[in-house]
């Protein structure tokens, strides 16, 4: 199978969906980029991340459309379009900037198809880099899936690698609800194997990446590769640990998270948004409700704390859990069970 | 008279100074990035200085200013510390925001600046907040917004221009018109490819300016500002204008010209036109100019010492100046 960067795997996923489907439109900020410039060269940009490229060569710009620096009209106009029949794939730049578009988002498109009674499809995808681990300052690194999961109607896509990123990419652009799917930066460059065909990864179906029987871990997005990464090293001890990623927040796979608890008795549940009313918080009070009688001891949570992300890059390294912190709340919830 | 005609000396070499500091900081920050020893992401502000020094001139610590992505330029215009600056650029804990904001979050509220925004049409709303109460105070104090040519579609700069137009508060919107927002032309994301007319539109008294010619812009932002402090309300200043550089270090510029910027480079530096225009006219001679060139370049080779020497923030840092956190 060929290895793949999940920039790669994104991008043949909208390349075969836009082959397959004619109604399938992208559109965003620099999506190709290029027009109205001096250089007379089309795809200047490919989009900012590089996901976007060669779209705009293969299926022109009446489906590949370079928007303004709007973003409220670039969501809102994805989300009429799908309404009248298309299925949008739009691009924010960055996730921060749902800041601007929140209202298209909140109370437009996450409401159509049950305050219509049913009478509404709206199947648009909005794509967005998140995370920190780039220095990119407050305003350009923040993990938004807490947020977008507490909306009822949409459906929240956290791809960990290559493959699920093309997989879940193809299911969400044929899923008739809107999705918002949350690319993390620095886990563009990832490589993984994956198939040339299309396929799909259906929502609300958790991933098991380690299996294990002494602690269930949890792990969201980049979170999961760190989590590996501190799982393996406690494996040459001698513990072992279920580390399930669920690869979509909205459906949440509670099912598959509860019954390794049921088997190891002890969760770390590993989020890089903010702890309060996080999807640690979340996972914990779900797992607290349904397996009480079998956890041996106390839920841990790794989360950054509860402030914007910073800058300097000291800062920003203190502040994304990583692999030692993991492997800490692993080591404890071992010691006071 | 118009204003620029009765700057003295010492007036137009502090206004030379400044465009030449911002101009050394970006063109010595460009050699800097590119030996990798500076995080994130930095948009350059070289080959626009006399927007953000034409209008800062014109305006003292106690009017205010917001800013963009593209801020550097601004910030040393309204009097931000450029030791500071460089330090924060670099995420060094005696930065101007203690390493926690960098290059794209610049603030400085006791000279007025407001901040640097990494929200392409965040500021704008902010300035007429501060316009708001500038008015209230009645001091005859103003707000500036400044923003690029991509930031004049964002639908919060709509908003702001016609609020401060019904409010009729003193705040001005600095439209600086680089003819590109990233990698997209101004003239296709601007559907109607007139800023000003686009500000007129909305109600505001608006004018379009070379911004590469500094005494246009102070002249333009004088009106402006006579017009705001005589409780005239809000003006518009579109300042058509160039970036010497990509929209951010290490942008391959595809969307441009192969000889775009060498032709704006000739044509478009605002430094250049300065030095012809002393010469022409006389008010400063070539060697004060030479020595303020002299003074400059030393200053930049201090600073960014000082900033490559200065500590980083330590992990406590990263829980302070938060009202609580778990
Ligand atoms: C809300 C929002 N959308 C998009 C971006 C990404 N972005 C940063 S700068 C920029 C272009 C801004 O163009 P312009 O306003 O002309 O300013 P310039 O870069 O030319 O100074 C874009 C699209 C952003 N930072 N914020
Ligand atoms: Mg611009």
């Amino acid at each position: 199978m060929p290895q793949m960067t999940m920039r790669d795997a994104l991008n043949q996923a909208l390349h075969q969906e836009m082959e397959r489907d004619e109604r399938v439109i992208v559109l965003g900020e620099d999506v190709s980029g290029g027009a109205g410039g001096t250089s007379g060269e089309r795809e200047a940009s490919g989009g900012i991340f590089g996901v976007t490229k060669g779209l705009l060569p293969r299926f022109g710009a009446g489906r590949v459309i370079d928007t303004p620096i709007s973003e409220s009209a670039i969501v809102g106009a994805a989300g009429g379009a799908a309404l009248a029949g298309l299925r949008p794939v739009a691009e924010l730049m960055f996730a921060d900037f749902v800041g601007v578009c929140m209202d298209q988002i909140y109370n437009q498109i996450a409401k159509f198809r049950y305050m219509f009674g049913g009478k509404s499809r709206c199947p648009v995808v909005i794509r967005m880099a998140m995370g920190a681990g780039m220095n990119m300052g407050p305003q350009h690194s923040q993990s938004i899936y807490a947020l977008m999961t507490a909306v009822p109607g949409l459906k929240v896509v956290v791809p960990s690698n290559a493959y699920d990123a093309k997989g879940l990419l193809i299911e969400a652009i044929r899923d008739d609800d809107p999705v918002v799917f949350l690319e993390h930066k620095a886990l563009y460059p990832r490589k993984g194997e994956v198939p040339e065909k299309p396929y799909t990864v259906p929502f609300g179906e958790a991933a098991l990446v380690r299996e294990g029987e002494h602690v269930t871990v949890v792990a969201i997005a980049r979170m999961v590769p760190f989590a590996e990464r501190a799982i393996d090293a406690l494996a040459k001890e001698g513990i072992t640990c279920d580390l399930i990623d669920p690869r979509t927040t909205s459906p949440l796979d509670f099912d598959t998270i509860v019954e390794s608890v049921e088997g190891t008795g002890r969760l770390v549940v590993v989020d890089e948004s903010p702890p309060r009313c996080s999807l640690a918080a979340d996972i914990a009070a779900t797992v607290a409700e349904r397996a009480f009688g079998r956890l041996k001891a106390p839920i841990a949570q790794v989360t950054p704390p509860h402030t914007p992300v910073p800058f300097a890059p000291a800062l920003e390294r203190a502040y994304v859990p990583g692999p030692p912190r993991i492997e800490a709340a692993i080591r404890h919830v071992l010691k006071v069970s | 008279m118009s204003d620029s005609a009765r700057l003295d000396g010492t007036r137009l070499l502090r206004a030379y100074r400044q465009m030449k500091l911002i101009r050394e900081f970006e063109e010595r920050l460009h050699v800097e990035i590119a030996t990798g020893e500076i995080p994130g992401f930095t948009h350059l502000y070289a080959g626009q200085e006399a927007v953000a020094v034409g209008v800062c001139e014109q305006l003292g610590d106690a009017d205010y200013i917001v800013s963009t992505h593209r801020g550097h330029g601004h910030c040393i215009a309204k009097g931000c510390d450029v030791g500071g600056m460089m330090k924060e650029i670099y995420g060094r804990r005696d930065g101007l925001c203690h390493g926690k904001g960098g290059s794209m979050h610049i603030a400085d509220i006791d000279k007025g600046m407001l901040g640097a925004n990494a929200i392409v049409g965040g500021g704008p709303p902010l300035a007429v907040g501060a316009a708001i109460a500038c008015k209230l105070r009645g001091g005859g104090h103003v707000s500036v917004a400044f923003g690029g040519d991509g930031s004049a579609n964002q639908g919060t700069v709509f908003e702001a221009m016609n609020m401060a137009v019904v409010l009729q508060v003193p705040a001005i919107f600095v439209f600086e018109n680089n003819g590109y927002s990233e990698h997209t032309g101004c003239d296709y994301a601007v559907g109607s490819k007139d800023l000003t007319a686009r500000a007129r539109g909305f109600g505001l008294v608006a004018e379009c300016v070379d911004g590469a010619d500094f005494h246009a812009v102070y002249d333009a932002m004088g009106r402006a500002v006579e017009r705001a402090r005589a409780g005239g309300g809000p003006s518009a200043i579109e300042a058509r204008i160039t970036r010497f550089y990509g929209h951010f270090e290490g942008d391959p510029q595809k969307y441009r010209a192969r000889d775009e910027v060498a032709r704006h480079r000739e044509t478009m530096d605002c430094l250049k036109r300065f030095r012809e225009r002393m010469r022409a006219g006389g008010e400063l001679a070539e060697a004060q100019l030479d020595a303020v060139d002299a003074e400059v370049l030393a200053l930049i080779e201090r600073i960014v010492a000082d900033a490559k020497a200065a500590p980083p923030p330590v992990e406590a840092d990263l829980y302070t100046d938060v009202y609580i956190h778990y």
